[in-house]
């Protein structure tokens, strides 16, 4: 448990630090439509530099959670966490669009105890010392206390029969897509909405990648930013399944022990042929 | 005397009324023939889209319609992507003089509604094939014109008289 949970952070924390660079949290569903409500989407969940090829770290399935068109919460099948990749089942059996995935809070950061600079949170290497896991262990004497809040979300959307618009909860940084996320077509710009607690986010940074790195030459990653509007167009370079995250950061923390609010926002969309 | 040479006249001129629209337009659909080892039935989907843009409406759906059970023949439906996207998904199936079973090899001729508004409009034609391929035609036409278009793998000619 432990050592999952340092794992998971360790992954977050450097997603949310530089998404360009680092290992990318992915799920990948089997597909992004359903005709029918008697069948199943079969996702998996990594983490790895190239998508959308695990060779790096397993998501573990534990942490998924799914919500049914309705609100209502679904539930994992056939988990299974491997050397590099976990898989899970969703018996998509309500029409609508069904979301899949995790949300995750941490608080990480840094203080002083005397001369000594220690740390809270985040990736510690094995055996590191000046190190704490939790703001609650910092000792009363600690000065120039700096804690960041991040909030790691990583949805993906699968949609049974005609899709429904996707709830939102008026907190942190959410995906309000104008197209939506069923019905993305290689020819046709996409225009997806991004809110800060409920209000249209401007200067959202957004990086779109495409998978398969693989098989071309180059990485071909898009770096957007939302407009006042919160809005970003996207044009898709192929047709195929695309990572897509978005990050922003303010100093709104819920938790009133940090001072800034670092945000993420994780999908993978399919974008199938004209 | 003078009513009933009359009266038989009307259901006449009634019957007269139907049959023309109907001779008016139709869609004839050809379902090339692939060689190949294993050969299914394309799933195959027509539908009018206005050219300004618009609602979509599905003409016909051509899918396994007995198969039932937990593969149900309503399962790969979706594949037939664009009409899926562009209505199939919100279309109760079966449904009355729309949906039917997939057909075989050969030419089909299908009714282009006699209560289209006037217009122009984009007639879609897309086929999806187990193991095999999916095609997408349009033929632009006018209501009361004629049209034609061909596919090159999945469909064949595709004429609008």
């Amino acid at each position: 448990m432990r050592l999952r949970t340092i794992l998971i952070a360790a992954a977050a924390s450097s997603v949310l630090a530089t998404p360009a660079l680092a290992h990318r949290m992915w799920l990948l569903p089997s597909t992004s439509n359903l005709a029918t409500t008697k069948e199943y989407v079969t996702v998996d969940a990594a983490v790895s530099n190239d998508l959308f090829y695990p060779d790096h770290v397993a998501m573990d399935p534990a942490q998924i959670s799914v919500w049914a068109p309705d609100g209502s919460k679904g539930e994992i099948e056939n988990a299974a966490k491997g050397r590099y990749r976990g898989t899970f089942d969703v018996a998509v059996n309500k029409p609508g669009t069904w979301r899949i995935g995790t949300e995750r809070v941490s608080i990480a950061g840094t203080f002083k105890l005397g001369a000594d600079q220690w740390r809270v949170g985040g990736r510690r290497p094995a055996g590191a010392t000046n190190a704490v896991a939790t703001p609650a262990e910092i000792p009363a004497n600690a000065t120039d206390i700096k804690l960041a809040e991040n909030t790691a979300r990583n949805y993906v959307y699968v949609t049974a029969g005609a899709p429904t618009k996707i709830a939102l909860t008026g907190k942190g940084l959410e995906f309000d897509p104008v197209t939506h996320p069923s019905e993305l077509v290689a020819d046709e710009e996409a225009r997806f909405r991004f809110l800060i607690d409920g209000k249209p986010a401007a200067g959202v940074k957004v990086t779109v990648v495409p998978g398969g790195k693989k098989y071309r030459s180059a990485e071909e990653a898009q770096e957007l930013t939302t407009g006042a509007d919160g809005m970003v167009a996207v044009k898709w370079p192929v047709a195929g399944w695309h990572w897509l995250s978005a990050s922003a950061e303010d100093a709104k923390p819920e938790d009133k022990r940090a001072s800034t609010r670092r945000m993420s926002f994780t999908t993978t969309l399919e974008v199938v042929a004209p | 005397m003078t009513r009933s040479k009359i009266l038989p006249a009307l259901p006449l001129l009634a019957a007269g009324t139907i049959a023309t629209p109907a001779l008016a337009a139709s869609v004839t659909i050809t379902i090339p023939q692939i060689k190949v080892a294993e050969y299914h039935r394309p799933y195959v989907a027509g539908w009018l889209e206005p050219a300004a843009g618009g609602a979509a409406r599905t003409l016909f759906v051509w899918y396994d319609v007995k198969k039932r059970g937990n593969e149900p023949g309503t399962k790969w439906l979706a594949d037939l992507r664009t009409w899926w996207r562009k209505g199939g998904r919100s279309l109760k199936l079966p449904a009355d003089g729309v949906s039917g079973a997939t057909r075989g090899p050969g030419r089909y001729t299908v009714a282009i509604p006699a209560n289209l508004p006037s217009g122009q409009y984009v007639l879609k034609v897309e086929a999806a094939r187990e193991t095999g391929g999916r095609e997408l035609v349009s033929v632009p036409f006018t209501v009361g014109g004629k049209g034609s278009g061909s596919g090159k793998t999945e469909l064949g000619s595709i004429t609008i008289r």
